[in-house]
Formats: C-alpha cells, structure tokens, sequence
C-alpha cells in the first residue's frame, strides 16, 4: 500500500494537524508521503520531512497553488493519485474543500471525516452530528479519505525524509483569491490546544470574553465560544466550537455559560475533562461535564483566574 | 441567469435518532423527515437572487425516493419557479448524487448551482465539490456571502482561521454555510400556489446514470456515552479537583 498525505499550512508553517493525518496514515499501513503544495513552501516541507514515518515529501511549489484553490489543487492530487492506493488530508476547511473534488476526478467515493481506521478498507466516521458512529467499508481501488485530526495521536518529529519537486502545473482560469480576512491571535489553535475555554450566549457580550482571557493565559488555552455566542455577534465565527464550528478534544474544556446544545455537545465531548460553569443547574452541559459549577460567572470568573 | 439549487429529504433536525436494534442503520420509521436545513439556507439564496434581479429563473432538483417531492413542494413554496425530480429508492452516495446532479447541470445550464454545504444525516460534505469538478466548474464553498456582478461571481468563505473570498468565473457551484442568510418560512398562499408549479420527474435510466454503491455500511453504533460527573461548591473545590484529582493543572 503507499499513501498521499496531502500537508495542511498556512503562512510558511505546517499545520500541526497534518502530523495526525499522518498517524492515521501510519494505522492504515504502507508507505507514506506528503504533498506539500503552495508558494514559497520549503520551509514548510522541511518541517514534513520532519514528520515520524514519511518516506518522501513532495513539493509543488508554483504561485498556481498559492492559498491552496481546490480547482488547481484538486486538478494536482488527481494526477499524483494514481500512484497511490490512499489519499489523505485533514477534515480541515481545506481538506473538505478540495478532497471530494479528487474523488469525483477519479470517479471514487470519498469516505469523510475518519476518527478510527479498522483496515485499509474499513474505516469508522461520526454521522448525524456525531449522535451515531457508522463503520463503513470502501470497495473502491483508491480510497479518499479526510481525517479528523482529534482521532489520532500525533506522530514524532525525528524523522529525515527525502524531498522531491514535483513539476506538475495545472492551468486555473476559473478561480481567483481576492482576500483572508484571518484572525490574530497569540494562543494556540482551538483544534491542536491541550486547553479549551469557551464562552456562551450567557457571556452577554463580547467585551466580556475578556473574563476568559486571564484564565487562557494562565493556561495557555484557546478561547473557543458557542454558536449562540457567534450569532449574537460576540466573537468571530472562527471561534465556534460545534458540529458546524471546529471539533475540538483537548485535555481540559471549560464550558463558561454554555447550555450544552447537541450541536456544541458534538463539538467537543471527545475532550478528557469537561468543566461546566453555569448559572442553571438544570443546563444539558452538567450531563457531561466531569466537574460543574453552578453560579454567577461574573464572580467565579475573576476568582477562578486568581486561584490558577 | 438561471439558478440551479439542489435540495434534500433528511431527518427534521429537531429529531433526537435512534440506532436500529441490530446496528444496521439508523431508524427512520416514522420518524419526521423535512428538508436539510443547509439546503433551506441555499433556496433562500437563490430566491433573494432572483429577488434582486440577478436570477431570472429558479428551479430545484432534488435525489430521492417519491416522498421527496415534499422538499420540492417546500422548495416551491419558498419562491422556486418549477422542481426536478431524480426518482430512486436507492442508497444515493454523494458520487452518484453528483453525476445525477451534473446531468440536470447539462440539460439546464444553469449560471449558478447552489447546494447546502453538507447534509445532516451523513455529514459528507462531497456533493457540491464532487459536482463541480464532474462539471468543470470552480467553486465556493462554505458561503457567508455571494455577489454577482457582471459574468462573476465573489463567494467570501468561512474558512478554520477566519474568512476567505474568492473569485470565480461563471457558471459555478456555491455551497452555503448556516450565515449565509435566515430562510424565510412559506406563507399559506405560497403553499397553495406551490402545488401548481411544474414539478418533472425523471429516472437515474433517463439521465444515463446508475445509481451504484461503493461503500458498505457494516455497522451502526451509538457513541460511548459520557457520565456526567459531580458539583463542586466552590472555586476552590474545582481547582483542588482538577490539580489533584483529575490532574490536568
């Protein structure tokens, strides 16, 4: 078997996600490599080549495939599939956006989202919002899979592989970027963070998500929120933790004046401790969390960052 | 310009499912089906181009089996000006909804395909991108917001950091993300005039498309459950807790 990781990154560094594609890479079996595509990306394939148990990185480096358009970065994928029996990438924005577009051009189905490989073929994927777990079998010759990087340990960075240019450039006159729009933060990203705090529609505004900031700081946590909070306008969508936001699975998740919707519960209930601040003790949030706290987050808030 | 926007039949998102006694799927016996809500969010954006002046003509396409043309008749009911159906009882995997999909592409092209980002059921998020690369077509998923202007169109994207817009030549294929507009609901006068509106029915045989499944669905399970666990009384208890206990200060 030999498989195509396809590298996540943005601005020059590697996403921290693609070491994760590549553990589940590894739990499939065979010979692995990643495909770095962008502009300018040697560092980024240094740092791949980095990655435990990657035999080659291959690097197409080409203004075609900078900010990683699908309908150029689908085109590519295509050609270099043949080579493999497996396509992975993460289920980022990215991974989703161009993955699907290999799959139809290779006239394959795509198996989306894996949290668990069984065998080459077999794979198990969350389905209605993570309320059901199916495990479904691919009959095809290539499989084309996204991962969710929360259901794979993250492989070692010892490695030495060898880097290689790939010459391909696809034509694309269809698709131009105009903008990005990203947020600036300091803290870690929601999805790779060992420490997760967000916010709720119970944080009342978003000059109050400055209550959670100390707290992140203290533990070096990504400040996450709730699509309740991001439709009332408090903080970006970038924010949102939830089936339609980011899956996150850190090792503590504070919960601050979140209800607990099924579709925030499926966003983060793969996170090893769960804590629950509320002002409700009836709110569905208590259901999972491992230690709640009912009360007024205004006062327990200021405490909580002076006691850390 | 014609809008193409495809719809799905799927469980009422308000339905907590159920797993079938011998893990084969999920139950939906009478369970209450209704239209993907990511799909709600896509007719709303072709009705309120058509609104605008920039749609002359909106029609619907949906897969599925006859009962769908209930979400074609909602879809009508929200402003859509006639419906296509794509009649099977088959297990319709995003490949072969796409080739479909791609057909009704040809026969009516259409200056912009606008589908739901993803379905509520299977949660693939593949039909919108697999139909464009079948079509030729580029692509702007995850829409917040679309503007046409002249023969192009900008699609701004909820991307993982933040937003991205693009620009793509038409005809293209727009996936909507859930900030892209609030759906409006049906008026009574609306549903009753929906049942009028011309609604084609057509075979996977009659496109040229079989309708095949390469995936095998072994098993169905309901996730581990998590245990709540206990209430402190205190900041203090909750640090104390999460330092001794649970060991993750």
């Amino acid at each position: 078997m030999s498989i195509l990781v396809l590298a996540e990154h943005h601005d020059g560094v590697l996403a921290g996600v693609t070491a994760h594609v590549v553990a589940a890479a590894q739990a499939i079996g065979g010979d692995i490599d990643v495909l770095v595509a962008g502009e300018d990306v040697g560092a980024v394939a240094d740092a791949a080549a980095r990655l435990d148990g990657v035999r080659r990185v291959r690097v197409a480096d080409h203004a075609v495939y900078a900010h990683q358009l699908a309908e150029p970065l689908g085109a590519l994928l295509a050609e270099l599939a043949g080579d493999y029996t497996h396509v992975l990438a993460a289920a980022t924005t990215t991974g989703k956006n161009v993955l699907p577009r290999v799959a139809a051009l290779k006239d394959v189905s795509q198996v989306s989202e894996i949290v668990e490989v069984v065998d080459a073929d077999t794979f198990r994927r969350p389905i209605y919002a993570g309320n059901a777990i199916a495990t479904v079998k691919s009959a095809d010759s290539l499989k084309v899979i996204t991962v969710r990087g929360t259901g794979f340990d993250a492989v070692g960075e010892s490695g030495h592989a060898a880097i290689e240019s790939v010459d391909t450039v696809v034509d694309n006159s269809q698709s131009t970027f105009l903008k990005q729009e990203l947020a600036q933060s300091d803290r870690p990203e929601l999805a790779a963070a060992k420490v997760v705090i967000s916010g709720g529609r119970g944080m009342g505004s978003g000059e109050n998500f400055t209550l959670l900031e100390g707290i992140a700081d203290k533990l070096g946590a990504a400040i996450g929120a709730s699509r309740a909070a991001v439709d009332a306008g408090f903080v970006p969508n970038d924010m949102q933790v939830g089936q339609t936001g980011k899956i996150v699975a850190p090792e503590l998740y504070i919960a601050v004046g979140i209800s607990g919707a099924i579709q925030h519960l499926a966003g983060m209930k793969d996170s090893k401790v769960i804590v629950a601040i509320n002002k409700d003790e009836e709110a569905p949030i208590f259901q999972v969390a491992d230690y709640g706290l009912v009360g007024d987050l205004f006062e327990i808030l200021p405490e909580l960052e002076s006691k850390l | 310009m014609k809008v193409l926007v495809a719809v799905k039949r799927v469980i009422d998102y308000n339905v907590k499912i159920r797993v079938k006694a011998d893990h084969s799927d999920v139950d939906l016996t009478n369970v209450k089906m209704a239209m993907n809500p990511f799909c709600e969010i896509a007719v709303e954006e072709a009705v309120r181009l058509k609104e605008k002046g920039v749609a002359t003509e909106v029609v619907a396409v949906t897969v599925g089996p006859k009962a769908a043309q209930e979400q074609l008749r909602t879809a009508l009911a929200l402003g859509a000006d006639r419906a296509v159906h794509i009649e099977t009882d088959a297990r319709v995997e995003s490949l072969a909804a796409a080739k479909l999909l791609a057909k009704v592409v040809e026969a009516e092209q259409p200056g912009l395909v606008i589908l739901g980002k993803q379905a509520i059921d299977t949660d693939n998020n593949q039909t919108g991108q697999m139909l464009a690369a079948l079509a030729g077509l580029p692509q702007g998923t995850f829409a917040s917001e679309v503007v046409v202007e002249n023969d192009k169109v900008q699609v701004t994207r909820e991307i993982d950091g933040g937003l991205q817009t693009v620009e793509l030549t038409l005809p293209a294929v727009i996936t909507t993300d859930l900030r892209l507009n609030e759906p409006r609901y049906a008026k009574l006068p609306d549903i009753m005039k929906a049942k009028k509106k011309p609604l084609d029915v057509k075979s996977p045989a009659e496109l040229g498309v079989e309708v095949e499944s390469r995936l095998t669905l072994l098993k169905v399970e309901s996730p581990a459950e998590r245990k709540g666990g206990i209430k402190v009384g205190s900041v203090d208890e909750l640090v104390d807790k999460l330092k001794n206990e649970a060991k993750v200060l």
